[in-house]
Protein backbone atom coordinates (compact mmCIF):
# COMPACT_ATOMS: atom_id res chain seq x y z
CA UNK A 1 0.00 0.00 0.00
CA UNK A 2 1.44 3.31 -0.89
CA UNK A 3 0.00 6.78 -0.47
CA UNK A 4 1.00 10.42 -0.73
CA UNK A 5 1.85 12.00 2.60
CA UNK A 6 2.09 15.67 3.48
CA UNK A 7 5.39 16.68 5.05
CA UNK A 8 6.60 19.99 6.46
CA UNK A 9 10.36 20.08 6.82
CA UNK A 10 12.56 22.77 8.33
CA UNK A 11 14.93 24.13 5.68
CA UNK A 12 17.63 26.67 6.32
CA UNK A 13 21.16 27.33 7.46
CA UNK A 14 22.47 28.60 10.77
CA UNK A 15 19.12 29.03 12.43
CA UNK A 16 17.47 31.12 9.70
CA UNK A 17 14.94 29.18 7.73
CA UNK A 18 11.36 28.11 7.34
CA UNK A 19 9.08 25.11 7.17
CA UNK A 20 8.72 23.89 3.60
CA UNK A 21 5.80 21.80 2.39
CA UNK A 22 6.20 18.58 0.43
CA UNK A 23 3.92 15.87 -0.85
CA UNK A 24 5.77 12.61 -1.01
CA UNK A 25 5.15 8.93 -1.60
CA UNK A 26 5.06 6.55 1.38
CA UNK A 27 5.20 2.77 1.08
CA UNK A 28 4.32 0.07 3.54
CA UNK A 29 6.87 -0.55 6.28
CA UNK A 30 8.72 2.73 5.85
CA UNK A 31 10.04 5.01 8.57
CA UNK A 32 10.33 8.79 8.63
CA UNK A 33 14.00 8.66 7.67
CA UNK A 34 13.06 6.74 4.50
CA UNK A 35 10.73 9.55 3.55
CA UNK A 36 13.42 12.17 4.17
CA UNK A 37 15.69 10.14 1.89
CA UNK A 38 12.97 10.00 -0.75
CA UNK A 39 12.69 13.79 -0.57
CA UNK A 40 16.45 13.99 -1.13
CA UNK A 41 16.22 11.63 -4.06
CA UNK A 42 13.27 13.29 -5.76
CA UNK A 43 12.53 16.86 -4.69
CA UNK A 44 15.22 18.37 -2.47
CA UNK A 45 18.66 17.02 -3.37
CA UNK A 46 20.40 19.39 -0.96
CA UNK A 47 18.27 18.50 2.07
CA UNK A 48 20.73 17.82 4.90
CA UNK A 49 20.09 15.00 7.38
CA UNK A 50 22.48 13.05 9.57
CA UNK A 51 22.12 9.29 9.70
CA UNK A 52 24.17 6.17 9.77
CA UNK A 53 22.86 2.81 10.92
CA UNK A 54 19.13 2.96 10.19
CA UNK A 55 18.74 0.56 13.08
CA UNK A 56 18.34 2.82 16.08
CA UNK A 57 21.84 2.15 17.31
CA UNK A 58 24.11 4.95 16.17
CA UNK A 59 22.15 7.88 17.57
CA UNK A 60 22.73 10.05 14.48
CA UNK A 61 19.24 10.64 13.18
CA UNK A 62 17.76 12.52 16.16
CA UNK A 63 15.14 15.01 15.00
CA UNK A 64 11.77 16.32 16.11
CA UNK A 65 8.76 14.73 14.49
CA UNK A 66 5.46 16.47 15.15
CA UNK A 67 7.24 18.31 17.92
CA UNK A 68 8.57 15.24 19.72
CA UNK A 69 12.22 14.26 19.81
CA UNK A 70 12.49 10.96 17.95
CA UNK A 71 14.95 8.86 15.98
CA UNK A 72 13.97 9.25 12.33
CA UNK A 73 14.94 5.68 11.59
CA UNK A 74 12.78 4.26 14.37
CA UNK A 75 9.60 6.23 13.79
CA UNK A 76 7.25 4.18 11.67
CA UNK A 77 5.04 5.94 9.16
CA UNK A 78 2.25 3.55 10.18
CA UNK A 79 1.95 5.46 13.47
CA UNK A 80 0.54 8.47 11.59
CA UNK A 81 -2.79 8.87 9.89
CA UNK A 82 -2.55 9.09 6.09
CA UNK A 83 -4.09 12.56 5.99
CA UNK A 84 -1.89 13.90 8.77
CA UNK A 85 0.72 16.57 8.01
CA UNK A 86 4.00 15.43 9.48
CA UNK A 87 6.29 18.19 10.68
CA UNK A 88 10.01 17.45 10.85
CA UNK A 89 12.37 19.90 12.51
CA UNK A 90 15.94 19.79 13.81
CA UNK A 91 16.58 19.39 17.55
CA UNK A 92 15.66 22.72 19.13
CA UNK A 93 18.27 22.99 21.82
CA UNK A 94 21.31 22.89 19.55
CA UNK A 95 22.42 25.31 16.83
CA UNK A 96 21.49 24.38 13.29
CA UNK A 97 24.18 23.74 10.71
CA UNK A 98 21.79 23.06 7.88
CA UNK A 99 18.22 21.78 7.67
CA UNK A 100 17.90 18.84 10.06
CA UNK A 101 21.57 18.73 11.01
CA UNK A 102 22.47 20.35 14.31
CA UNK A 103 25.81 21.12 15.89
CA UNK A 104 25.88 18.90 18.97
CA UNK A 105 29.32 19.92 20.19
CA UNK A 106 27.75 21.22 23.43
CA UNK A 107 27.48 17.56 24.39
CA UNK A 108 31.10 16.72 23.61
CA UNK A 109 32.19 19.73 25.58
CA UNK A 110 30.17 18.57 28.60
CA UNK A 111 31.52 15.03 28.24
CA UNK A 112 35.08 16.32 28.41
CA UNK A 113 34.37 18.24 31.61
CA UNK A 114 33.73 15.03 33.57
CA UNK A 115 36.86 13.36 34.98
CA UNK A 116 37.15 9.90 33.45
CA UNK A 117 36.99 6.56 35.27
CA UNK A 118 39.74 6.49 37.89
CA UNK A 119 40.66 3.16 39.51
CA UNK A 120 42.45 3.01 42.89
CA UNK A 121 46.19 3.62 42.72
CA UNK A 122 48.16 0.42 42.34
CA UNK A 123 45.38 -1.62 40.78
CA UNK A 124 46.35 -2.57 37.24
CA UNK A 125 43.88 -3.16 34.45
CA UNK A 126 43.18 -6.87 34.52
CA UNK A 127 43.21 -6.95 38.29
CA UNK A 128 39.73 -5.54 38.75
CA UNK A 129 37.46 -8.02 40.48
CA UNK A 130 33.81 -7.15 40.71
CA UNK A 131 30.58 -9.02 40.78
CA UNK A 132 27.78 -8.62 38.34
CA UNK A 133 25.42 -7.14 40.96
CA UNK A 134 27.97 -4.41 41.68
CA UNK A 135 28.06 -3.15 38.11
CA UNK A 136 24.51 -3.85 37.06
CA UNK A 137 23.23 -0.36 37.77
CA UNK A 138 25.98 1.25 35.72
CA UNK A 139 25.38 -1.15 32.86
CA UNK A 140 21.89 0.18 32.29
CA UNK A 141 23.43 3.56 31.57
CA UNK A 142 25.94 2.04 29.15
CA UNK A 143 23.08 1.26 26.78
CA UNK A 144 23.12 4.94 25.84
CA UNK A 145 23.59 5.50 22.09
CA UNK A 146 24.36 9.20 22.52
CA UNK A 147 21.50 10.46 20.44
CA UNK A 148 21.35 13.50 22.79
CA UNK A 149 17.60 13.66 22.63
CA UNK A 150 17.49 13.72 26.42
CA UNK A 151 19.67 16.81 26.54
CA UNK A 152 17.62 18.27 23.71
CA UNK A 153 14.28 17.83 25.46
CA UNK A 154 15.45 18.94 28.91
CA UNK A 155 13.70 22.25 29.61
CA UNK A 156 16.60 23.46 31.73
CA UNK A 157 18.55 24.24 28.57
CA UNK A 158 15.89 23.88 25.90
CA UNK A 159 13.98 26.85 27.29
CA UNK A 160 16.95 28.63 28.86
CA UNK A 161 20.00 28.93 26.65
CA UNK A 162 21.68 30.86 29.48
CA UNK A 163 21.78 27.72 31.65
CA UNK A 164 24.03 25.85 29.23
CA UNK A 165 27.33 26.71 30.95
CA UNK A 166 26.01 25.56 34.34
CA UNK A 167 24.19 22.39 33.34
CA UNK A 168 25.60 19.18 31.90
CA UNK A 169 22.22 17.76 30.89
CA UNK A 170 20.70 14.40 31.79
CA UNK A 171 23.07 12.47 29.53
CA UNK A 172 26.13 13.60 31.47
CA UNK A 173 24.57 13.74 34.92
CA UNK A 174 23.82 10.10 34.23
CA UNK A 175 27.47 9.58 33.32
CA UNK A 176 28.44 11.05 36.70
CA UNK A 177 25.99 8.71 38.45
CA UNK A 178 27.41 5.77 36.50
CA UNK A 179 30.92 6.52 37.72
CA UNK A 180 29.86 7.44 41.25
CA UNK A 181 28.15 4.04 41.61
CA UNK A 182 31.10 2.19 40.14
CA UNK A 183 32.84 -0.04 42.70
CA UNK A 184 36.29 0.76 41.31
CA UNK A 185 36.03 4.48 40.78
CA UNK A 186 37.74 6.55 43.45
CA UNK A 187 37.03 10.11 42.34
CA UNK A 188 34.52 11.82 44.55
CA UNK A 189 31.84 13.19 42.30
CA UNK A 190 29.05 14.35 44.61
CA UNK A 191 30.10 17.94 45.24
CA UNK A 192 30.98 18.51 41.64
CA UNK A 193 27.72 16.97 40.40
CA UNK A 194 25.88 19.68 42.29
CA UNK A 195 28.26 22.58 41.92
CA UNK A 196 29.99 22.13 38.56
CA UNK A 197 27.46 20.15 36.57
CA UNK A 198 24.16 21.59 37.76
CA UNK A 199 22.34 18.56 39.17
CA UNK A 200 20.23 20.95 41.26
CA UNK A 201 18.76 22.47 38.11
CA UNK A 202 17.01 19.22 37.29
CA UNK A 203 13.47 19.26 38.66
CA UNK A 204 12.92 15.58 37.94
CA UNK A 205 10.09 16.18 35.50
CA UNK A 206 11.24 13.11 33.57
CA UNK A 207 11.20 14.32 29.98
CA UNK A 208 14.64 12.80 29.43
CA UNK A 209 13.23 9.42 30.46
CA UNK A 210 10.22 9.90 28.19
CA UNK A 211 12.28 10.41 25.05
CA UNK A 212 15.17 7.98 25.57
CA UNK A 213 15.09 5.50 22.67
CA UNK A 214 16.99 2.97 24.80
CA UNK A 215 14.33 3.23 27.52
CA UNK A 216 16.93 4.00 30.14
CA UNK A 217 15.23 5.10 33.36
CA UNK A 218 17.41 8.19 33.49
CA UNK A 219 15.47 10.05 36.17
CA UNK A 220 14.59 7.17 38.47
CA UNK A 221 17.83 5.24 38.26
CA UNK A 222 20.48 7.90 37.70
CA UNK A 223 19.33 11.44 38.53
CA UNK A 224 17.28 10.82 41.67
CA UNK A 225 19.83 8.36 43.16
CA UNK A 226 22.51 10.94 42.41
CA UNK A 227 20.44 13.66 44.08
CA UNK A 228 20.15 11.42 47.13
CA UNK A 229 23.92 10.90 47.16
CA UNK A 230 24.38 14.66 47.05
CA UNK A 231 21.99 15.01 49.99
CA UNK A 232 24.22 12.60 51.95
CA UNK A 233 27.15 14.81 51.26
CA UNK A 234 25.74 18.28 51.47
CA UNK A 235 22.33 18.48 53.11
CA UNK A 236 21.92 15.68 55.64
CA UNK A 237 23.06 16.67 59.14
CA UNK A 238 22.65 13.12 60.47
CA UNK A 239 24.95 11.58 57.88
CA UNK A 240 27.44 14.36 58.56
CA UNK A 241 27.29 13.69 62.31
CA UNK A 242 27.64 9.93 61.80
CA UNK A 243 30.74 10.51 59.71
CA UNK A 244 32.22 12.63 62.48
CA UNK A 245 31.41 10.22 65.29
CA UNK A 246 32.46 7.02 63.56
CA UNK A 247 35.31 8.70 61.74
CA UNK A 248 33.97 7.32 58.50
CA UNK A 249 35.61 8.61 55.42
CA UNK A 250 33.54 11.28 53.70
CA UNK A 251 33.08 9.01 50.77
CA UNK A 252 30.16 6.59 50.61
CA UNK A 253 32.13 3.96 48.77
CA UNK A 254 30.67 1.24 51.01
CA UNK B 1 26.80 26.31 -0.57
CA UNK B 2 26.54 29.90 0.57
CA UNK B 3 28.59 30.69 3.65
CA UNK B 4 27.15 32.95 6.29
CA UNK B 5 28.87 36.31 6.01
CA UNK B 6 31.50 36.97 8.67
CA UNK B 7 29.80 40.17 9.74
CA UNK B 8 26.33 38.69 10.29
CA UNK B 9 25.01 39.33 13.82
CA UNK B 10 24.96 35.72 15.00
CA UNK B 11 27.48 33.49 13.31
CA UNK B 12 26.20 30.22 11.89
CA UNK B 13 26.16 27.33 14.36
CA UNK B 14 25.38 29.62 17.23
CA UNK B 15 21.72 29.81 16.52
CA UNK B 16 18.95 27.36 17.01
CA UNK B 17 16.20 26.93 14.44
CA UNK B 18 14.19 30.12 14.73
CA UNK B 19 10.87 28.42 15.24
CA UNK B 20 8.10 30.65 16.50
CA UNK B 21 5.77 27.95 17.79
CA UNK B 22 5.85 27.14 21.47
CA UNK B 23 5.54 23.50 20.52
CA UNK B 24 4.90 21.54 17.35
CA UNK B 25 3.33 18.67 19.25
CA UNK B 26 0.03 17.60 17.75
CA UNK B 27 -1.13 15.26 20.50
CA UNK B 28 -3.09 16.24 23.57
CA UNK B 29 -0.08 17.08 25.69
CA UNK B 30 -2.16 19.34 27.97
CA UNK B 31 -4.15 16.39 29.29
CA UNK B 32 -1.61 15.16 31.82
CA UNK B 33 -1.09 18.55 33.50
CA UNK B 34 -4.81 19.30 33.41
CA UNK B 35 -5.86 16.00 34.98
CA UNK B 36 -3.11 16.31 37.60
CA UNK B 37 -4.22 19.84 38.39
CA UNK B 38 -7.81 18.77 38.91
CA UNK B 39 -6.97 15.75 41.07
CA UNK B 40 -4.52 17.62 43.30
CA UNK B 41 -6.84 20.57 43.71
CA UNK B 42 -9.68 18.24 44.70
CA UNK B 43 -7.38 16.60 47.25
CA UNK B 44 -6.38 19.95 48.73
CA UNK B 45 -9.98 21.08 48.97
CA UNK B 46 -10.99 17.84 50.67
CA UNK B 47 -8.05 17.95 53.08
CA UNK B 48 -8.85 21.53 54.08
CA UNK B 49 -12.43 20.62 54.80
CA UNK B 50 -11.41 17.46 56.69
CA UNK B 51 -9.00 19.28 59.00
CA UNK B 52 -11.76 21.47 60.33
CA UNK B 53 -14.37 18.74 60.50
CA UNK B 54 -14.75 17.38 64.03
CA UNK B 55 -16.40 14.03 63.32
CA UNK B 56 -13.14 12.16 63.06
CA UNK B 57 -13.81 9.35 65.48
CA UNK B 58 -16.49 6.74 65.92
CA UNK B 59 -15.39 3.70 67.90
CA UNK B 60 -13.45 1.81 66.76
CA UNK B 61 -12.74 3.82 63.63
CA UNK B 62 -10.30 6.69 63.49
CA UNK B 63 -10.23 8.94 60.42
CA UNK B 64 -6.68 8.82 58.99
CA UNK B 65 -6.40 12.61 58.57
CA UNK B 66 -6.77 13.07 62.33
CA UNK B 67 -4.67 10.15 63.52
CA UNK B 68 -2.87 10.15 65.92
CA UNK B 69 -5.03 12.40 68.04
CA UNK B 70 -2.72 14.09 70.51
CA UNK B 71 -4.82 16.69 72.29
CA UNK B 72 -6.52 16.01 75.60
CA UNK B 73 -9.43 18.38 75.19
CA UNK B 74 -10.51 17.43 71.69
CA UNK B 75 -9.71 13.71 71.48
CA UNK B 76 -12.11 11.19 73.03
CA UNK B 77 -10.31 8.85 75.43
CA UNK B 78 -10.48 5.90 73.02
CA UNK B 79 -9.12 7.96 70.16
CA UNK B 80 -5.89 8.73 71.97
CA UNK B 81 -2.85 6.73 71.10
CA UNK B 82 -2.23 4.55 74.21
CA UNK B 83 -3.88 7.35 76.18
CA UNK B 84 -1.03 9.62 75.17
CA UNK B 85 -2.12 13.26 74.78
CA UNK B 86 0.83 15.60 75.16
CA UNK B 87 -1.26 18.62 74.20
CA UNK B 88 -3.22 19.63 77.27
CA UNK B 89 -6.52 21.38 77.87
CA UNK B 90 -5.30 24.60 76.36
CA UNK B 91 -5.32 23.08 72.89
CA UNK B 92 -8.79 23.37 71.41
CA UNK B 93 -8.16 23.57 67.69
CA UNK B 94 -8.73 20.67 65.30
CA UNK B 95 -6.40 17.77 66.20
CA UNK B 96 -5.48 17.19 62.56
CA UNK B 97 -3.52 20.44 62.54
CA UNK B 98 -0.97 18.91 64.94
CA UNK B 99 0.09 16.07 62.71
CA UNK B 100 -0.96 16.84 59.16
CA UNK B 101 2.31 18.62 58.45
CA UNK B 102 4.14 15.31 58.39
CA UNK B 103 2.22 13.43 55.70
CA UNK B 104 1.69 16.70 53.84
CA UNK B 105 5.42 17.46 53.91
CA UNK B 106 6.18 13.90 52.84
CA UNK B 107 3.98 14.17 49.80
CA UNK B 108 4.96 17.74 49.02
CA UNK B 109 8.67 16.88 48.83
CA UNK B 110 8.12 13.46 47.21
CA UNK B 111 9.96 13.10 43.91
CA UNK B 112 6.79 12.00 42.15
CA UNK B 113 4.65 14.85 43.48
CA UNK B 114 7.40 17.31 42.63
CA UNK B 115 7.38 16.15 39.05
CA UNK B 116 3.60 16.30 38.92
CA UNK B 117 3.11 19.75 40.41
CA UNK B 118 6.10 21.32 38.69
CA UNK B 119 4.37 20.28 35.50
CA UNK B 120 0.74 20.92 36.38
CA UNK B 121 0.93 23.95 38.68
CA UNK B 122 4.19 25.68 37.79
CA UNK B 123 4.23 24.64 34.10
CA UNK B 124 7.93 24.06 34.29
CA UNK B 125 7.58 22.44 31.81
CA UNK B 126 3.85 21.80 31.21
CA UNK B 127 4.79 18.83 29.03
CA UNK B 128 7.92 17.58 27.29
CA UNK B 129 9.03 19.73 24.36
CA UNK B 130 6.47 22.41 25.25
CA UNK B 131 8.12 25.68 26.22
CA UNK B 132 7.63 26.87 29.75
CA UNK B 133 6.35 30.40 30.33
CA UNK B 134 9.12 31.49 32.73
CA UNK B 135 11.94 33.68 31.57
CA UNK B 136 14.38 32.48 34.25
CA UNK B 137 14.94 29.06 35.71
CA UNK B 138 17.24 27.74 38.41
CA UNK B 139 15.25 24.67 39.44
CA UNK B 140 16.16 23.10 42.73
CA UNK B 141 19.64 24.59 42.78
CA UNK B 142 18.81 27.39 45.20
CA UNK B 143 16.47 28.61 47.90
CA UNK B 144 13.58 27.91 48.28
CA UNK B 145 13.44 24.75 46.17
CA UNK B 146 16.78 23.52 47.48
CA UNK B 147 14.80 22.69 50.64
CA UNK B 148 13.27 19.76 48.77
CA UNK B 149 16.41 17.94 49.81
CA UNK B 150 14.99 17.36 53.30
CA UNK B 151 12.63 14.77 51.83
CA UNK B 152 14.31 11.87 53.67
CA UNK B 153 13.37 13.34 57.07
CA UNK B 154 9.74 13.37 56.07
CA UNK B 155 10.25 9.77 55.02
CA UNK B 156 11.34 8.83 58.54
CA UNK B 157 8.27 10.58 59.91
CA UNK B 158 6.07 8.87 57.33
CA UNK B 159 7.18 5.48 58.61
CA UNK B 160 5.87 6.40 62.05
CA UNK B 161 2.61 7.72 60.60
CA UNK B 162 2.25 4.54 58.53
CA UNK B 163 2.70 2.41 61.64
CA UNK B 164 0.06 4.40 63.50
CA UNK B 165 -2.43 3.93 60.67
CA UNK B 166 -1.65 0.21 60.75
CA UNK B 167 -2.23 0.23 64.51
CA UNK B 168 -5.61 1.95 64.03
CA UNK B 169 -6.56 -0.68 61.49
CA UNK B 170 -5.56 -3.58 63.73
CA UNK B 171 -7.44 -2.04 66.63
CA UNK B 172 -10.55 -1.80 64.49
CA UNK B 173 -10.05 -5.40 63.38
CA UNK B 174 -9.97 -6.61 66.96
CA UNK B 175 -13.01 -4.64 68.04
CA UNK B 176 -15.17 -4.94 64.97
CA UNK B 177 -13.81 -7.59 62.61
CA UNK B 178 -16.90 -7.62 60.41
CA UNK B 179 -17.17 -3.87 59.98
CA UNK B 180 -16.78 -2.44 56.51
CA UNK B 181 -14.90 0.47 58.04
CA UNK B 182 -12.34 -1.97 59.45
CA UNK B 183 -11.53 -3.27 56.01
CA UNK B 184 -11.48 0.21 54.56
CA UNK B 185 -8.89 1.16 57.18
CA UNK B 186 -6.87 -2.01 56.59
CA UNK B 187 -6.78 -1.46 52.84
CA UNK B 188 -5.74 2.13 53.33
CA UNK B 189 -3.01 1.24 55.84
CA UNK B 190 -1.53 -1.28 53.40
CA UNK B 191 -1.52 1.18 50.52
CA UNK B 192 -0.06 4.01 52.60
CA UNK B 193 2.74 1.77 53.84
CA UNK B 194 3.49 0.46 50.35
CA UNK B 195 3.71 4.04 49.12
CA UNK B 196 6.06 4.92 51.97
CA UNK B 197 8.30 1.94 51.28
CA UNK B 198 8.47 2.71 47.57
CA UNK B 199 10.00 6.14 48.30
CA UNK B 200 13.20 7.07 46.46
CA UNK B 201 14.84 8.09 49.73
CA UNK B 202 13.95 4.68 51.16
CA UNK B 203 15.59 3.05 48.14
CA UNK B 204 18.68 5.12 48.70
CA UNK B 205 18.87 4.42 52.43
CA UNK B 206 18.26 0.68 52.02
CA UNK B 207 21.32 0.21 49.84
CA UNK B 208 21.26 2.69 46.96
CA UNK B 209 24.03 4.67 48.60
CA UNK B 210 26.39 1.68 48.56
CA UNK B 211 28.74 0.84 45.73
CA UNK B 212 29.52 -2.76 46.67
CA UNK B 213 26.20 -4.59 46.79
CA UNK B 214 28.07 -7.90 47.00
CA UNK B 215 29.43 -6.98 50.42
CA UNK B 216 25.96 -6.33 51.82
CA UNK B 217 23.75 -9.21 50.67
CA UNK B 218 20.84 -8.49 53.01
CA UNK B 219 20.67 -4.82 52.21
CA UNK B 220 20.99 -5.69 48.54
CA UNK B 221 17.94 -7.93 48.73
CA UNK B 222 15.99 -5.25 50.54
CA UNK B 223 17.05 -2.81 47.83
CA UNK B 224 15.78 -5.21 45.17
CA UNK B 225 12.40 -5.33 46.91
CA UNK B 226 12.19 -1.56 47.38
CA UNK B 227 13.29 -1.03 43.76
CA UNK B 228 10.38 -3.14 42.54
CA UNK B 229 7.96 -1.05 44.56
CA UNK B 230 9.77 2.11 43.52
CA UNK B 231 9.10 1.39 39.85
CA UNK B 232 5.41 1.77 40.75
CA UNK B 233 5.92 4.85 42.90
CA UNK B 234 3.69 7.14 40.88
CA UNK B 235 0.85 4.62 40.88
CA UNK B 236 1.19 4.00 44.62
CA UNK B 237 1.28 7.73 45.29
CA UNK B 238 -2.01 8.25 43.48
CA UNK B 239 -3.80 5.13 44.70
CA UNK B 240 -2.85 5.80 48.33
CA UNK B 241 -3.97 9.40 47.93
CA UNK B 242 -7.40 8.20 46.84
CA UNK B 243 -7.51 5.52 49.53
CA UNK B 244 -6.65 7.90 52.34
CA UNK B 245 -9.24 10.37 51.12
CA UNK B 246 -11.84 7.59 50.77
CA UNK B 247 -11.11 6.03 54.16
CA UNK B 248 -11.15 9.40 55.86
CA UNK B 249 -14.46 10.35 54.28
CA UNK B 250 -15.96 6.96 55.10
CA UNK B 251 -15.16 7.22 58.79
CA UNK B 252 -16.52 10.75 58.97
CA UNK B 253 -19.74 9.74 57.24
CA UNK B 254 -20.19 6.89 59.72
CA UNK B 255 -19.44 9.28 62.59
CA UNK B 256 -22.02 11.71 61.27
CA UNK B 257 -24.58 8.93 60.96
CA UNK B 258 -24.90 9.41 57.20
CA UNK B 259 -23.79 5.82 56.74
CA UNK B 260 -25.61 3.79 59.38
CA UNK B 261 -26.31 0.21 58.35
CA UNK B 262 -25.29 -2.47 60.92
CA UNK B 263 -22.00 -3.52 59.36
CA UNK B 264 -20.79 -0.03 58.53
S1 LIG C 1 14.27 14.96 34.65
FE1 LIG C 1 15.79 16.56 34.99
S2 LIG C 1 17.39 16.20 33.50
FE2 LIG C 1 15.61 15.00 32.85
S3 LIG C 1 14.58 16.34 31.41
FE3 LIG C 1 13.66 16.73 33.41
S4 LIG C 1 14.81 18.45 34.30
FE4 LIG C 1 16.01 17.65 32.58
S1 LIG D 1 20.44 8.55 27.56
FE1 LIG D 1 18.96 7.89 26.02
S2 LIG D 1 18.18 9.82 25.18
FE2 LIG D 1 20.04 10.33 26.27
S3 LIG D 1 21.67 10.28 24.75
FE3 LIG D 1 21.59 8.25 25.68
S4 LIG D 1 20.22 7.05 24.41
FE4 LIG D 1 19.91 9.19 23.86
S1 LIG E 1 20.36 6.20 11.78
FE1 LIG E 1 21.39 5.29 13.47
S2 LIG E 1 19.96 5.69 15.06
FE2 LIG E 1 18.86 6.34 13.32
S1 LIG F 1 7.69 9.54 48.83
FE1 LIG F 1 7.90 9.87 46.73
S2 LIG F 1 10.03 9.88 46.58
FE2 LIG F 1 9.83 9.66 48.70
Amino acid sequence: MSYKAKFRVWRGEGGEGKLEDFTVEVNEGEVVLDIIHRLQATQAPDLAVRWNCKAGKCGSCSMEINGKPRLGCMTRMSTFAEDETITVTPMRTFPVIKDLVTDVSFNYQKAREIPSFTPPAGVQPGEYRMQQIDVERSQEFRKCIECFMCNNVCHVIRDHEENKPAFAGPRFLMRIAELDMHPYDVVDRKDSAQEDHGLGYCNITKCCTEVCPEHIKITDNALIPMKERVVDRKYDPLVWLGDKIFKRSRSTKG
Amino acid sequence: MTQTAADSPAPARRQRAQLKERTLRTDQWWRYPLVTFIIFTAFLVYATWAIFDNDFFVAPYHAPFASPCLAEAVCPEEAQLFGWAPFGDWYTWPPGLLILGLPAGFRFTCYYYRKAYYRAFWLSPPACAVNEPHSKYTGESRFPLILQNIHRYFFYAAIVVGLILAYDAVKALIEKPAGIGTWVLIGNAILINLYTLSCHSCRHITAGRLNHFSKHPIRYRAWGFVSKLNAKHQELALISMFSVMGADLYVRLVAKGVISFPFA
